[in-house]
């Protein structure tokens, strides 16, 4: 979904600019409740698996692909904020690299691929954290749900964007209807990764998951009072 | 169960990543992504320019270099931003 130059007028640009650059600033200061010396590691890697998986584009439908956005796996695993200054990281990357989305349109790209997907990930994740059973077996499948709902949400932010300074005349409705069908299509595949990627990192070192703390908080205190009785 | 280290999970996973990029991309659709497609759908696709990226294309090796910048620059953010480890510091 990386959008090039020349799509969106320049004021809005500007704005969108703006936003992300706020949105980069209140992530830098935020990140630092998410990151400490045993956690700071898996934030360079997660921005890593997510620009290396935004290569892999799969077939969606008839002549289309799409690739995951991550924005919801990268919260699930190291915090919303750090997942932020993450997916920011492999936007700049992208752009200046490889041209991978266009210039002026990087704080576009870094609010709908990287905001949007965020929030909408992180915000879905909790909601269902809340409602579903606190078990480790269900931080997976929840991260995938979130990722699922992120990426149509994002689609929808380019409508709105578009409907605010698109370069081109054309009916928001019909832009509206393919851009959401296509990207509930990528969101199924987005939904199916991010469980693949979450579930294996809770599986071997569940404490590192950002998303799985509240589970874990319950258990630890657990095992350390027994751990108290024996000793 | 043992559970790996910190360590060996990143390295683990930087290999998994360095795997994607540099082999598996080999695999990756060449059709146009959604929004490239809705926009070719729509003829609005021409609005859209393009510039000149430092790497040019994605390739195996281009891909590499590209996971180990993001590597580079997103662990540099977090070690700079992270608190450092102090006891009992919560929230």
């Amino acid at each position: 979904m990386h959008v090039p130059d020349g799509f969106l007028d320049a004021p809005t640009s500007v704005g969108t600019g703006v936003v992300a650059a706020v949105a980069v600033g209140v992530a830098l200061r935020g990140a630092r409740r998410e990151l400490d010396d045993r956690t700071a590691p898996l934030a360079g890697l997660v921005a890593a698996f997510v620009f290396a998986t935004q290569m892999l584009n799969f077939p969606v439908a008839s002549g289309t692909s799409g690739h995951l956005l991550g924005g919801a796996l990268a919260a699930v695993l190291v915090g919303p904020f750090t997942a932020l200054l993450c997916m920011a990281t492999v936007f700049l990357v992208q752009c200046l690299l490889f041209a991978d989305g266009g210039v002026t349109a990087l704080g576009t790209n870094i609010l709908l691929m990287g905001v949007i997907t965020v929030v909408v990930g992180w915000a879905v994740f909790k909601a269902l954290q809340a409602v579903l059973p606190k078990r480790l077996s269900v931080v997976a499948p929840a991260a995938g749900i979130a990722a699922l709902v992120s990426v149509p949400v994002a689609a929808l932010g380019f409508v709105l964007l578009y409907a605010i300074g698109g370069t081109a005349d054309l009916s928001l409705g019909h832009l509206a209807t393919a851009m959401v069908g296509v990207h509930v299509l990528i969101g199924i595949g987005e939904g199916v990764i991010t469980a693949l990627a979450v579930g294996s990192i809770v599986a071997v070192r569940p404490d590192l998951v950002y998303g799985a703390r509240p589970v874990l908080e319950k258990r630890e205190l657990v095992v350390r009072t027994s751990d108290r009785a024996a000793a | 169960m043992r559970r790996p280290s910190t360590k060996v999970l990143v390295a683990a996973g930087l290999l998994v990543a360095l795997f994607l990029a540099g082999l598996v991309s080999r695999l990756a659709d060449g059709d146009p992504d959604g929004l490239t497609k809705v926009s070719e759908d729509h003829g609005f696709a021409d609005q859209g320019t393009t510039h000149d990226g430092l790497l040019g294309d994605y390739g195996s090796l281009t891909g590499v270099i590209g996971v180990l910048v993001v590597l580079g620059v997103a662990g540099g953010i977090a070690l700079v931003v992270r608190r450092r480890d102090r006891e009992d510091e919560n929230s």
